[in-house]
């Protein structure tokens, strides 16, 4: 009996504990939104929350547009959602439940698109949007990202196993060509894979740097995470403000999180251990 | 008239001629086609011409001219290059080896058959991957900073001096790394635990019943069979570790900090093709970045999957 009690002690000390570091740094963005830069730089550090928040939070809202950087992400990284998961559910379920000439080949050649570094192809990507006007533009963003290999992929797996091959019989007798059967057998089945497919795109859109950088050049079509950086590398004197912004661009995505995380954990954790 | 005849009448179709069943299937073409339009012009084209452009040398305004091997014999001898290379691969030991490691006893103390609260430490552990990056380069730089930072506070307060970060060549690294680990030993946490949940339990009663030790059945059952899961975060990390920029460009800039210490091979990829707008030579680091993480990742995919097979 005591041994399990020490078991149950080291346990949860080692879980409690690793759970305070990971969440230690949120912790510390919060107590420094709260505090003048002046606080913020005495050393030893000010560990608890004082009363600036507001202060900070106003000063953001004068320095940058941060209102119409989180639409531009809202917009960018919602289109994106959109477009991803009409157009991957789309391939998925053909790939998944029907036969035709050269399917396997095309599904080898899309798993082997996924090898490839995005990198690679940085400078050339950026010439190509120069040559189709695209640069400063969110058509460089929303465009090559429509469509995707690992949602078409993970979309087959999951429409494989859910959706009935008998039910989807019964809708072709009823005279359904693919479209319809896409439209009203497939979808509704589908529902909950939409749910993982989109919250991963979406915050993966949210949170892309390298490529919104190159591109947009007009600071009025800049992203979140463009605009806070240029935040973080122009206005470092009012570091409580750099800080404030940096809450302020962290949040709406974690509360979003926090609504879905137990779905999207569970999703995470199956896709990697499938196969 | 059923244009769209399913994997339930193979016999049907075999009588026709190929173009016929093509065009039979053509809606089906049209569901899978945007995914290899789009591929072929942002993606095979974009790699197309990343070789050409290799080969030339070019600002991004004037003229291209033909520059053979030149770029790529430029590189080889580029001390800033290996250097990126170099940081590339230490900034990628010092942040997979302690995030598998941690996540590693994370999973088995969440694995635990009477822990409660699992789904709130899963969330807890999670929520720093869904973090901007940008985000945690500027919360980092603040808790690493050199005068006032967090860390330094810590350090002195336990009676050890404190260490000027983001200017010691280490330091830098250090704070990288960091980032890295804690946004991502949660995510591997939560793989290794879905790995341990999917071992079947008759396997260890089993090995109990034939008298193994707890030590016994976890190196003889649990490792092996978690291998696959290993594996495969061994492989994402890797890929994610070489491709590293956003953590650097941020905490320490264009130029890679103090002595180009956090200089990575992407963040001189970017630097020089634009920054410094050496279209052809930053085509030709692309080059050399992939031939470096396919040769690593085989490695890494030989050691991991050779060890007890």
């Amino acid at each position: 009996m005591a041994s399990k009690h020490l078991k149950s002690l080291v346990l949860y000390t080692g879980l409690i504990g690793g759970m305070l570091i990971s969440m230690f740094p949120f912790y510390w963005l919060i107590v420094m939104s709260t505090r003048t830069t002046s606080d913020i730089y005495k050393f030893p550090p000010q560990l608890w929350f004082g009363g600036e928040l507001w202060n900070n939070i106003t000063r953001v809202l004068q320095q940058i547009d941060f209102w119409g950087a989180f639409l531009n992400t809202l917009f960018v990284s919602g289109v994106v959602t959109i477009l991803v998961l009409f157009f991957d559910s789309l391939a998925g379920f053909a790939f998944a439940k029907f036969e035709f000439p050269g399917k396997k080949w095309l599904f080898v050649l899309l798993l082997a698109t996924m090898m490839v570094p995005s990198q690679l192809s940085l400078v050339p990507s950026f010439v190509l949007m120069a040559a189709f006007g695209w640069v400063g533009s969110f058509k460089a963003l929303i465009i090559p990202g429509m469509v995707n290999a690992f949602g078409i992929f993970w979309i087959r797996q999951y429409a494989t196993e859910s959706i009935p091959n008998d039910l989807l019989d019964a809708g072709r007798i009823d005279g359904c060509n693919f479209f319809r059967l896409y439209w009203n057998v497939a979808l509704p089945i589908l529902r909950p894979a939409f749910a993982f497919l989109g919250a991963f795109t979406f915050i993966g859109v949210w949170n892309d740097y390298l490529w919104p950088l190159i591109v947009l050049t007009d600071a009025r079509k800049y992203t979140l995470q463009i605009a806070l950086s240029q935040l973080n590398g122009l206005y470092n004197t009012d570091y409580a403000m750099v800080i404030a912004g940096t809450l302020l661009a962290v949040l709406p995505l974690i509360i979003m999180f926090l609504f879905i995380s137990r779905q999207f954990i569970s999703d995470i954790a199956a896709g990697a251990v499938k196969d | 008239m059923s244009p769209d005849s399913g994997p339930f009448h193979p016999d049907l179709d075999r009588q026709k001629s190929l173009w016929a069943r093509i065009w039979e299937h053509r809606a089906l073409y049209a569901a899978i086609s945007p995914f290899y339009i789009l591929f072929a012009v942002f993606g095979l084209f974009p790699i197309a011409f990343s070789l050409y452009l290799a080969f030339h040398k070019w600002d991004g305004i004037g003229v291209m001219t033909y520059n053979g091997l030149n770029n790529f014999k430029y590189m080889l001898t580029d001390a800033e290059f290996w250097q990126a290379v170099g940081n590339t691969f230490m900034i990628w030991i010092y942040s997979t080896i302690p995030m598998l490691f941690f996540a590693l006893i994370i999973a088995f103390l969440l694995h635990a058959p009477f822990v409660k609260f699992r789904t709130l430490f899963r969330v807890g552990y999670f929520l720093p991957n869904v973090t901007s990056i940008v985000a945690v380069a500027i919360i980092f730089g603040a808790l690493f900073a050199n005068n006032y930072g967090f860390l330094n506070y810590l350090l002195q307060s336990i009676g050890l001096p404190v260490v000027e970060w983001l200017n010691a060549p280490w330091g830098i690294k250090v704070a990288i790394s960091s980032m890295v680990v804690w946004r991502w030993t949660g995510y591997n946490a939560i793989i290794y635990l879905a790995g341990l949940q999917s071992i079947p339990q008759t396997l260890y009663e089993a090995a109990k019943i034939d008298g193994a030790s707890a030590v016994q059945s976890f190196f003889r059952i649990t490792i092996p069979m978690l291998r696959p899961v290993i594996l495969f975060t061994v492989i994402t990390s890797t890929i994610g570790g070489m491709q590293l920029f956003t953590e650097p460009q941020v905490l320490v800039g264009n130029d890679g900090g103090s002595g180009a210490a956090g200089m990575t091979i992407v963040l001189y990829l970017y630097r020089e093709s634009f920054i410094n707008n050496y279209f052809g030579y930053g085509a030709a680091v692309g080059w050399g970045m992939f031939l470096i993480i396919a040769l690593f990742s085989i490695v890494n995919w030989k050691l991991v999957q050779g060890k007890s097979s």
